[in-house]
């Protein structure tokens, strides 16, 4: 068990390229450049493969499989190891961060070819690499916070990549701040957990909070308090309600850095965390209630959004923080399987749709706005194929991966143990609109009549290294959700029955579900079917049968047009309500009164005070050298009287 | 000599320290103060003989050759320090020398 027993390796392969290409690479060549990063990545891959192989020769006792390294600290009863696990969750994450991100890394090299910082990108793209997997492999919550800043530092100097550009550069701020507010609630629930449980390991944790009672709906005892704080920090990492803002603002990074982190690892984190978490979620419904409804409200609302966009990455961001929502609807309802199996068909589906937007925008020469584009389907034949097929997927057309996960999920509001059929209206609205927008920008894109001037700009498919990975993708968006096939179509669900040992606790406290339900979930099924074509055909009507149609109706609703194209003003409300008063305060308060008032006077004044005082005693030096005798007599009259005094004094 | 006590030596140069002092301190004459500076040295000599041989000791003595050297050398230093003023102000009066002040 060579790879169980060394488990750092995975995490130590891309830290060892990115430390190579970071401090190395501002010398070396393109290529050498990529083969480094590259080779790191795929070495994390065959590692993590490995790891996955002997991990399924394990007996069920071994699992979790932990590992200690070293004491990281201690004070006194607090005790943190360098730790890491592997279960079966784990085994699902790492196979979906080092495989999707190995092909973003081949994807990149085509992508960067022509960028400056050509070594900076790859260096925090392997640095990123680690962070995750250190997050994923944590066997303790601090080590996972380290992986979860970890990552938060990535994606800021990722966003920021091309830092000259003003809004690059504030977007990398603005996520950095707004996740920042999540990671406050975070670290106090960190500190609530580790005063309840007098441990951050999860084993320890777990195996305590099992004996707990489940808290009372209604009533918020501390482990709804530590599952509602870990939930802040998961709903600033994963974009949800009402942090979601940064997300949209993040596509100012490289295309291939939005699919990797913006789309199918660092921003699931948060419903890795709470599917990590799940057993203390169990013991609080308030808690599970309020992932429910952020997840669904946010799935519906930024889906709301996406309808109108018109910057291709804009649509994806917002779809991205639509199905986060359904993720957390998912966690929120008590299927954390289901939850945790969306997040692999997202990372898939939406990793292809990234870097298929990154073609397309690669093709383009640089244009972003798919009122631009058009009939781009027989230029770039393997992107339009490409990008077809997730679409189909992320929409929810049967047979694909996404249907399937999405439709676990809301059959799992509908019907599951924590059933909520309001929450399932929402959704299934949500995926209306989903599949309405992801058809429109297909549509926009790669039908109808070119809108670019064809001579100024030459369409052309891009190399290799991108379409490889885009098809490698495309088949995981299309047959990744045959793994877990429902017991109703003749499957076994072996992804569910895979994970089940994870959350098996925390099922052992859900409300039961009685008899079996093939027929509703037949009936469900269905109904989530029609709402996909449903979708498909309206933005077929809107954007295909009458190209001009869509314009219209955007001018007889124009007060609902504005509303969602300014993305109901979110933005501007915070602007209001946040940032201008704490400029106000900061120039008014902070700077004007405390820093100029305060600090600057204190400084100030005790620099008045020594000048005064410096003035007065300069008169001594009279330049009279009898006075300077006269001084010193008196000096050497006053140490003797003192020194005759102590003595006098101690005897 | 050996009837001598010892508190005889220390008065008389405790005196001569003192006269040493006040010349130091009300003569005007740069080279009147220099020699009430070796007045003092030589108080401080007196006594340390005087111990040195009231104890039976020898460290008295050593201090002394000490103190005479030093003295030499303060007056190398110190003459030199008199000469020049005398070219450069023409003027021995301590209290004409006072431009180093504030």
């Amino acid at each position: 068990m060579p790879m169980l027993a060394n488990l750092w390796i995975v995490l130590a392969l891309p830290l060892a390229g990115a430390a190579l290409n970071g401090l190395l690479g501002r010398r070396w060549s393109k290529s050498i450049v990529n083969s480094v990063a590259i080779g790191a990545a795929s070495l994390a891959f065959i590692s993590a493969v490995e790891l996955v192989r002997e991990f399924f020769q394990l007996a069920p006792s071994g699992i979790p499989w932990v590992r200690s390294y070293f004491t990281w600290m201690t004070a006194e009863n607090f005790h943190i190891d360098f730790a890491l696990q592997v279960d079966q969750l784990t085994v699902v994450m790492l196979l979906i961060v080092t495989g999707v991100g190995l092909l973003i890394h081949i994807y990149s090299a085509g992508y960067m070819e022509h960028e400056g910082g050509y070594y900076r990108y790859f260096s925090y793209i392997n640095l990123f690499m680690f962070f995750m997997l250190t997050l994923v492999m944590a066997a303790n919550l601090l080590v996972l916070f380290v992986g979860w800043e970890g990552v938060g530092l990535c994606s800021y100097l990722l966003i920021g990549f091309w830092f000259r550009k003003k809004s690059a550069a504030d977007a990398g701020k603005k996520a950095f701040i707004t996740t920042r507010i999540g990671d406050l609630a975070f670290t106090v629930g960190l500190l609530l957990a580790f005063w309840t449980f007098k441990s951050l390991e999860y084993q320890t944790i777990f195996a305590q909070a099992k004996t707990m009672p489940v808290e009372a709906s209604g009533q918020i005892g501390v482990l709804t308090a530590i599952c509602l704080l870990l939930l802040g920090g998961a709903v600033g990492k994963s974009a949800q309600l009402p942090l979601y803002v940064w997300l949209p603002d993040a596509m100012e990074g490289p295309t291939p850095v939005s699919a990797l982190i913006h789309a199918a690892t660092m921003v699931t984190a948060g419903v890795y965390m709470v599917s990590r978490m799940n057993i203390l979620y169990a013991h609080a419904p308030i808690a599970m209630m309020a992932v429910a409804v952020i997840g669904a409200v946010t799935a519906l609302f930024a889906a709301s959004i996406g309808l109108v966009q018109n910057d291709i990455k804009k649509v994806l961001a917002y779809s991205t923080v639509s199905q986060l929502g359904y993720m957390f609807l998912a966690c929120g309802v008590g299927a954390f399987g289901a939850g945790v199996f969306h997040l692999m068909t997202h990372a898939f589906f939406k990793g292809l749709l990234f870097l298929g937007a990154g073609s397309v925008i690669h093709a383009m020469g640089g244009e972003q706005d798919m009122r631009k584009m058009g009939g781009l389907r027989k230029q770039i034949p393997v992107t339009y194929w490409t990008m077809f097929a997730a679409t189909l997927a992320i929409a929810g057309i049967p047979g694909f991966s996404g249907f399937f996960s999405k439709d676990e999920i809301l059959f799992q509001t509908f019907a599951g143990p924590y059933r909520n059929v309001g929450l399932w209206a929402v959704g299934l609205l949500a995926a209306l609109m989903t599949s309405f927008y992801m058809f429109r920008l297909l549509f926009m894109t790669f039908f109808g009549a070119p809108r670019y001037d064809g001579h100024k700009i030459h369409v052309h498919e891009s190399p290799k290294s991108m379409t490889v990975p885009l098809i490698l993708l495309a088949i995981l968006a299309v047959a990744g959700g045959w793994w877990a096939l429902p017991a109703m179509w003749g499957g076994e669900n072996h992804f569910a029955n895979f994970l089940a040992p994870v959350f098996a606790s925390a099922a052992a406290l859900a409300p039961g579900v009685e008899g079996e339900q093939h027929s509703l979930e037949m009936g469900l099924t269905l109904i989530a079917s029609i709402v996909a074509l449903t979708g498909l055909l309206i933005a077929w009507g809107f954007y295909i049968r009458s190209p001009h149609s869509a314009e219209k109706l955007a001018v007889s609703l124009r007060g609902l047009h504005r509303l969602l194209l300014h993305k109901y003003y979110v933005d501007e409300l915070y602007a209001f309500l946040i940032v201008q008063p704490l400029l106000w305060m900061s120039t008014n308060v902070l700077w004007h009164a405390v820093d100029e008032t305060v600090i600057d006077g204190a400084v100030n004044g005790s620099a008045t005070v020594a000048q005064r005082l410096g003035g007065r005693l300069r008169r001594i030096q009279s330049g009279n050298t009898r006075s300077y005798a006269s001084w010193m007599v008196i000096g050497a009259i006053g140490v003797t009287a003192l020194l005759l005094g102590v003595w006098e004094w101690t005897r | 000599m050996n009837g001598v006590p010892i508190y005889y030596f220390l008065v008389l140069s405790a005196v001569l320290f003192g006269l040493g002092v006040v010349a130091f301190l009300f003569k005007r004459n740069i080279i009147a103060i220099f020699m009430s500076i070796e007045l003092m040295l030589n108080a401080v000599n007196l006594a340390f003989v005087a111990f040195s041989r009231a104890l039976g000791k020898l460290d008295g003595q050593v201090f002394v050759f000490f103190v005479i050297v030093v003295a030499a050398a303060e007056a190398a230093v110190g003459l030199g320090i008199v000469i020049n003023i005398a070219h450069n102000r023409r003027t021995l009066n301590v209290e004409q020398v006072d431009l180093l002040k504030f």
